[in-house]
């Protein structure tokens, strides 16, 4: 009689999956890199944007929120890569196939990954965002942004909010890419795809001449009611109150990421 | 015995495969048997063509328009009066006029150009300061078909600080000689400047000359159409203001803040039968009307005439138009729809090459680097280039239809065509630098990510929240400001449907349409960056292992 050894039945924990993810992330320089550019990226473009921007009088009615956070334009881009890759290396290299024989469970694999992903991305985009709104009260008093001129203080609740705003945007940015990157499955249409998404609304919405269409593109368009925010002053004048454009923002991520799912899970790899 | 030696088999040569053009054929055919990326550029031409649904959408927004006006309400637009050739124009000055018939001359002596302010008081109520003269200020000698705005004329006239000029039918203008003596600081009693209009039938010729009788010719108008009795007399028109007082305050200001011309003339001489001055005020006055927010004046007084008007005499470009039409380009706008799958494809037609491992086969094949490259940028700009000429034609074809002549200025067959082949050539340098851009990162998603970088966010930067803070380009040089004088965004130019005037003091808004960069410069922008980009791929081809 031959006796069959015992093998445990193998258990697919979602800290395994963790962990598998959190090794593939840190072992590949790429990541680091795009993450490193994010900072780099905002706090420049925001020097830059603060520099070049006056505020010749009282009524040039210009957000130093804003105007700090102008390197959040190009910066969501490189998180969108970033996320991207971070689906799309995986079928670009095969390497998909590996990853669902070791994890089988597609959704808790995505689970791991959106994870993976989010913790870095959330540290990075404080710091860059933390970098950015430090610069832009050094620089911008310099150029008109003045008590006279009824900016009373560059920091205060209100940039507070506007600050976590931008950084829970970014992260949301990031999830969203992730989502329509394991529905698409192809880093460069993913990455077309997201870019559309997100610049594609505000760019539409000042071209076109019906202020009902542009008011309604500002609405739904991410980026735009990411940018709700983020202001600081003129929240009346707004399309959406800052925590409903991030609502706006959650709902594309959440979107994204349910479709994503499908895909992954109704799909062969 | 014998062996019969049997020639060894030759393949036929084929010494073609020597030649580009066949190198061309080979990445015709990876590029037209790839199912996806021939999807994404027919993609690109529906986006386009749908685009024009976008842009045609015709609103209460009054053209020329700004951002910050938008929202205010559905008020109606002011009718714009049209000129010669339909199009549309600014015609509302001081006019101290007299019929005359036949032909004739017109000569006067010019002693001074003033200017004062007009500042409203609260209640439409307007009252003038000092020192309002602005740069095209003006006063001189008319001849206008009659009084009614939008008639046809030709003038000879000195401006605040551009000289003697000859203007006509609105849109014409031709500087005279003698510029420093010309300027509205040098006249005086004893330096005075001498103007003159001579007609002859159709045609109307100016004359400039620093002592009345060495006279220089300016220029000729032709007005087709001029009746034989016209309105021959003298005129004034502050313009709107370009230079503000320094203590002047945005705040303060209404809409129709603006500036008075006074002009005073001396050895006023006709050739027909004098009959005597009426004074009129041209395109009506009063704080209400679309007219000058002040009535103009008329003093004759022991040989002198004095004549101080408000408004202008010019095309209504930019800010000056107050109508509903729009510009023609906005039927494009499906431009940045269409640009992201086309760059997606063009970064692929490479990256694909090293994710596939295939570029080591397409290198073996064709050892010499920089003609592999060059054939695939070849067939990538020519595919943008029809898609982007197919999809525009589409565009601008619905897009006519769909505005129904509801166009801010009408738009030349030649400018279609460029606006046609400039959408065309935008799409194939984007596609290059997109070819290059892949060539260069060797990755997808990075390559994708940087040109849609390089193209939108400039657009965004120009359109976005700090445009308010950026010069919106005041006078001649169109709004956007740096991001689009030196980004790949500045191609769209080439699109752009609605000229600039020197002649006129206006904002040249992105809004209305205008773009800092003439069109072919626009364009030639992109193209520098496609070349340094190429340039760049081709180096790093050749020195590096594939």
């Amino acid at each position: 009689m031959s006796s069959t050894a015992r093998v445990a039945p193998p258990r697919y924990l979602l800290g395994q999956a963790l962990h598998a993810e959190w090794t593939k992330f840190r072992t590949v320089a790429g990541p680091a890199w795009l993450l490193a550019g994010v900072v780099a990226v905002t706090v420049a473009v925001g020097a830059a944007a603060a520099s070049a921007v006056q505020c010749p009088s009282a009524t040039c009615g210009i957000d130093p929120a804003t105007v700090s956070f102008t390197g959040l334009y190009p910066a969501q881009a490189v998180v969108a890569v970033a996320s991207v890759l971070a689906i799309g290396n995986e079928y670009s290299t095969g390497m998909i196939k590996l990853s669902l024989t070791a994890m089988p469970r597609r959704l808790t694999w995505l689970a791991a990954k959106a994870a993976v992903l989010t913790a870095p991305v959330l540290a990075t985009s404080a710091l860059a965002v933390a970098g950015a709104a430090l610069t832009g009260p050094l620089i911008l008093p310099g150029h008109g942004f003045t008590p006279a001129h009824g900016y009373a203080s560059l920091t205060s609740a209100t940039d507070l909010r506007a600050a976590v705003g931008a950084v829970l945007y970014l992260t949301l940015i990031a999830l969203f890419s992730l989502g329509l990157a394991a529905a698409v499955r192809d880093s460069a249409a993913a990455i077309g795809l997201v870019l559309g998404v997100l610049y594609l609304f505000p760019l539409v919405a000042d071209i076109i001449s019906n202020p009902t269409l542009t008011r309604h593109l500002q609405q739904i368009g991410p980026l735009p009611a990411g940018l709700d925010a983020q202001a600081t002053i003129g929240l009346k004048g707004l399309p959406l109150t800052p925590w409903q454009g991030l609502g706006v923002v959650a709902l594309w991520t959440a979107g994204a990421l349910l479709l994503g799912a499908l895909v992954l899970k109704f799909r062969d790899a | 015995m014998t062996t019969e030696t049997v020639p060894p088999h030759l393949s036929p040569l084929t010494p073609e495969r020597d030649s580009f053009w066949y190198l061309v054929h080979a990445e015709w055919t990876k590029f037209r048997t790839v199912r996806g990326w021939v999807i994404a550029v027919l993609v690109t031409i529906v986006a386009i063509g749908a685009g024009a649904f976008l842009g045609a959408d015709v609103s209460s927004t009054c053209g020329g328009g700004h951002a910050a006006s938008i929202g205010a309400g559905a008020a109606a637009c002011p009718a714009q009066p049209t000129g010669p050739g339909g199009v549309p124009v600014q015609d509302v000055f001081y006019f101290a006029h007299q019929p005359v018939t036949g032909n004739g001359t017109i000569t006067v002596q010019l002693t001074s150009l003033t200017g004062q302010f007009i500042v409203g008081t609260g209640n439409g109520r307007f009252q003038t300061a000092p020192g309002g003269l602005q740069p095209w200020s003006k006063a001189g000698i008319i001849i206008k078909q009659n009084t009614t705005q939008g008639s046809a004329y030709a003038a000879m006239m000195v401006t605040g600080s551009n000289g003697v000029r000859m203007q006509w039918d609105y849109v014409h203008d031709t500087p005279g000689l003698g510029q420093g003596a010309g300027q509205a600081g040098a006249l005086s009693a004893s330096s005075p400047r001498w103007l003159r209009l001579v007609r002859t039938g159709g045609t109307i010729t100016g004359y400039d000359s620093a002592d009345g009788t060495r006279w220089t010719l300016v220029g000729t108008a032709t007005l087709p159409g001029l009746t034989s009795t016209v309105q021959a007399g003298l005129f004034a028109a502050g313009t709107s203001v370009e230079s503000y007082p320094a203590d002047f305050r945005a705040a303060d200001v209404p809409n129709n803040f603006g500036a008075m011309a006074t002009g005073v003339f001396r050895h006023i001489s006709l050739s027909w039968t004098a009959t005597g001055w009426t004074g009129t005020n041209v395109g009506g006055a009063g704080p209400n009307g679309n007219g000058a927010p002040l009535p103009g004046t008329l003093r004759q007084r022991a040989g002198t005439i004095t004549v101080a008007g408000a408004g202008d005499i010019s095309p209504a470009a930019g800010s000056a138009y107050a109508g509903s039409g729009q510009s023609l380009q906005r039927v494009l706008a499906g431009t940045f729809f269409g640009l992201i799958p086309l760059m997606v494809v063009a970064a692929m037609f490479i990256t694909a090459e090293y994710r596939r491992r295939l570029i080591g086969v397409s290198l073996t094949a064709a050892p010499r680097r920089g003609r592999l490259l060059a054939a695939k940028a070849v067939v990538i700009g020519a595919v943008g280039f029809v898609a982007g000429l197919v999809a525009a034609t589409v565009a601008l074809a619905v897009g006519t239809h769909l505005l129904n002549g509801n166009l801010q200025w009408p738009v030349s067959l030649l400018t279609e065509a460029r606006m046609v082949t400039g959408t065309g050539a935008l799409l194939a340098v984007a596609a290059v630098l997109a070819l290059a851009i892949g060539t260069i990162v060797r990755r997808s998603a990075l390559a994708v990510a940087i040109v849609i970088l390089v193209i939108f966010v400039p657009y965004l930067f120009a359109f976005g929240p700090l445009a308010g803070s950026q010069p919106q380009g005041s006078g001649p040089g169109g709004g956007g400001g740096w991001p689009l004088q030196v980004t790949p965004a500045a191609a769209l130019s080439v699109q752009q449907a609605v000229p600039q005037f020197h002649q006129l003091n206006a904002l040249y808004s992105l809004n209305a349409g205008y773009y800092p960069l003439a069109p072919w410069a626009g364009l030639a922008v992109e193209c520098a960056w496609a070349a340094a980009a190429l340039a760049l791929a081709y180096y790093l081809l050749r020195r590096r292992d594939a």
